[in-house]
C-alpha cells in the first residue's frame, strides 16, 4: 500500500498544502493529523471581529472545504506525540502509529503561559485557537475590569475590542510602548495615543508579578506594589512552537523547524532532508529577499504561501518518483522550483478602533523608520530601512500606497 | 463560460490581498474601497480560487 503524505496540524497551512497537492496532481493518499476539534478554521478574526460579535461558533470561521481535498484523511482531535525520521512514522497520544511518504510539520504555536504564587486559574484567559475565543467572549460582559498582559499585536487588539464590548481595560507590558520591536516608536507611540483616546489604561515598564483572590481572580498585583481590580486576565505575552513531537531526531527544533530555503528540515549536518517539510508559524527559512538569516514569521500570508510552495514541490516529487511519460518534464519544473526557492512577501494587518494598519515586508529587522506620506495623526505611511535597505512598510489608511510596497523588496 | 464572484461587504474590510492574486477581477478605487467585477472569464477561476485563500476576512465567494 501507498504510504500517504501526511501533515501534523489541521490549521490553515496544513489545510493549503493539501490543496496545492492535488492542484499539482498529487493523487496519492494524505492525511491531516490535528489536536483540535475543528477542520480548519481562519484565526484572525478570533482576536478582533468574531470576539467583538454575538456568535463565536466554528461555522463563523470555518475554511470551505473544496472538492479537490474532500477524500484528505482528516484525523481531529488527536496529537502527534512522536516522530521517528529514520523509520518514516509518527505516534500519536492514543497510540495509533502513521506511516509516512512525507512529512509536513504544521503544528502552529500555543500561547506563553504565566505562572504566579497564587496560581489561580479561573478567570484567566489565552487567545489563540477558536476554544480560547468562545471562552473569553463570554467574560467580555460590558463593565468587566479586563487586564491585558502584553503589548503585541493580539494583546493590543484583544484590548480594543474588549474596549468597544464595554470593558474597563488595562495593559501592562514591560516594554516602554505597545508593539515597538516590530513598528518603531512613531507608530507605537501613535497606537497608544489612539488606544488612551478610547479610555484603555495603560502600564507599561510594569508587570503582573501575582494574582490577588481566591475561586475566582478579583486583581493582579504589580511589580511596584499596585494593586489593579481585575475579573478578566488575558495572557498575551507570545508563543511556543508546537514542535516537542519532533525531538529526538536529527533536526534542530530549537525554536520551531529549522529549514532550508525550501521549507525541508535541514539535519545538524547541514544537509536537507528531502520528505520532511515544515509550513506556517513553525517554518524557521530563511528569505533571500531579505538575507540569509533563517527566521520565522507569524504573519498571516506565511501559512498559505508556505503551504503552496510545498504542495506544488511534493507534488512535483512525488510525479517524478512516479517515473510517468512526464517525469523529464516534472523534473525540469521541480529543479526550477527548488532553485527560485521560497521567498515570500511578509504582509500582514491589525485593526484597533479606527487604526486600520496594513504592512509589508520584514519591519523587525528596520534601524530606521521614515514618514513618506500623510501625518502621523491622520493617516499615513512609513518606509523601514536596515542600513539604508528599504525592509519594509507600513500605514495608517492609505491602503493602495501601502500596496504598492508588496513588490519592493528584494531587488 | 464565465464564473460568478460574490463579496460579502459586510464582511470585507478592504484589505486588498486579493487584488495581488486576481488583478483583473479586483481593485481599491481612490478612496481604498474594494471594487470587483461579478462576472469574469472560466480562465480567471485559478486566480479568484487564489483571491480567496488569501482573503484575511473570508468575504469572496464563488457563485454556483
Amino acid at each position: 500500500m501507498t504510504k500517504p503524505v501526511v501533515i501534523v496540524g489541521a490549521s490553515m497551512a496544513g489545510l493549503r498544502v493539501a490543496e496545492a497537492l492535488r492542484r499539482f496532481g498529487y493523487s496519492g493518499p494524505i492525511t491531516a493529523i490535528g489536536d483540535e476539534n475543528h477542520a480548519p478554521y481562519n484565526r484572525p478574526p478570533l482576536s478582533k471581529e468574531v470576539l467583538a460579535g454575538d456568535e463565536v461558533s466554528h461555522a463563523t470561521v470555518a475554511f470551505p472545504m473544496r472538492a479537490a481535498t474532500a477524500d484528505v484523511g482528516w484525523v481531529l482531535g488527536n496529537r502527534v506525540v512522536s516522530a521517528n525520521l529514520e523509520h518514516q512514522n509518527l505516534t500519536c497520544a492514543d497510540g495509533s502509529v502513521y506511516e509516512y511518504s512525507t512529512l509536513i510539520a504544521a503544528t502552529g504555536l500555543r500561547p506563553k503561559r504565566m505562572t504566579y504564587p497564587n496560581n489561580l486559574q479561573a478567570g484567566r484567559h489565552v487567545i489563540r485557537s477558536l476554544d480560547d475565543a468562545i471562552a473569553l467572549r463570554a467574560a467580555l460582559n460590558p463593565g468587566a475590569r479586563v487586564v491585558v498582559l502584553g503589548a503585541g499585536f493580539i494583546g493590543c487588539e484583544t484590548a480594543a475590542t474588549a474596549r468597544k464590548l464595554g470593558c474597563d481595560v488595562t495593559i501592562v507590558a514591560p516594554g516602554a510602548l505597545p508593539i515597538s520591536r516590530i513598528l518603531g516608536t512613531d507608530l507605537a507611540g501613535e497606537i497608544m495615543r489612539r488606544q488612551q483616546a478610547e479610555g484603555v489604561e495603560f502600564r507599561m515598564k510594569r508587570t503582573v508579578t501575582d494574582l490577588i483572590g481566591e475561586a475566582h481572580i478579583e486583581g493582579v498585583l504589580l511589580d511596584d506594589g499596585t494593586a489593579l481590580p481585575c475579573d478578566v486576565f488575558i495572557e498575551a505575552i507570545g508563543s511556543h512552537c508546537n514542535t516537542e513531537w519532533l525531538e529526538g531526531n536529527d533536526i534542530d527544533v530549537t525554536d520551531g523547524v529549522l529549514t532550508d530555503s525550501n521549507l525541508r528540515a535541514v539535519r545538524t549536518d547541514g544537509t536537507a532532508h528531502q520528505n520532511v517539510f515544515a509550513i506556517g508559524d513553525v517554518a524557521k527559512f530563511p528569505n533571500p529577499l531579505f538575507d540569509n538569516l533563517a527566521r520565522r514569521v507569524e504573519h498571516w500570508n506565511i501559512p498559505t504561501e508556505s503551504g503552496k510552495h510545498v504542495g506544488q514541490l511534493v507534488a512535483l516529487q512525488h510525479a517524478v518518483a512516479a517515473g510517468g511519460e512526464d517525469a523529464a518534464e516534472k523534473a525540469a519544473a521541480l529543479e526550477t522550483l527548488t532553485a527560485n526557492g521560497f521567498r515570500p512577501v511578509p504582509s500582514f494587518w491589525s485593526d484597533q478602533f479606527d487604526v486600520h494598519l496594513l504592512a509589508f515586508g520584514l519591519l523587525a529587522l528596520a534601524d530606521e523608520a521614515k514618514l513618506v506620506q500623510g501625518d502621523l495623526a491622520g493617516d499615513c505611511v512609513y518606509e523601514f530601512f536596515k542600513a539604508g535597505k528599504l525592509v519594509g512598510a507600513a500605514g495608517i489608511g492609505m491602503r493602495s500606497v501601502v500596496q504598492g510596497y508588496r513588490n519592493a523588496f528584494g531587488s | 463560460m464565465t464564473i460568478k464572484i460574490d463579496v460579502d461587504m459586510t464582511k470585507c474590510q478592504h484589505y486588498g490581498q486579493c487584488v495581488f492574486e486576481a488583478p483583473n477581477v479586483f481593485r481599491l478605487n481612490e478612496n481604498d474601497k474594494l471594487e470587483y467585477v461579478a462576472e469574469a472569464d472560466d480562465s480567471e477561476l485559478a486566480n479568484v480560487e487564489a483571491a480567496i485563500d488569501v482573503c484575511p476576512m473570508q468575504a469572496i465567494f464563488i457563485v454556483d
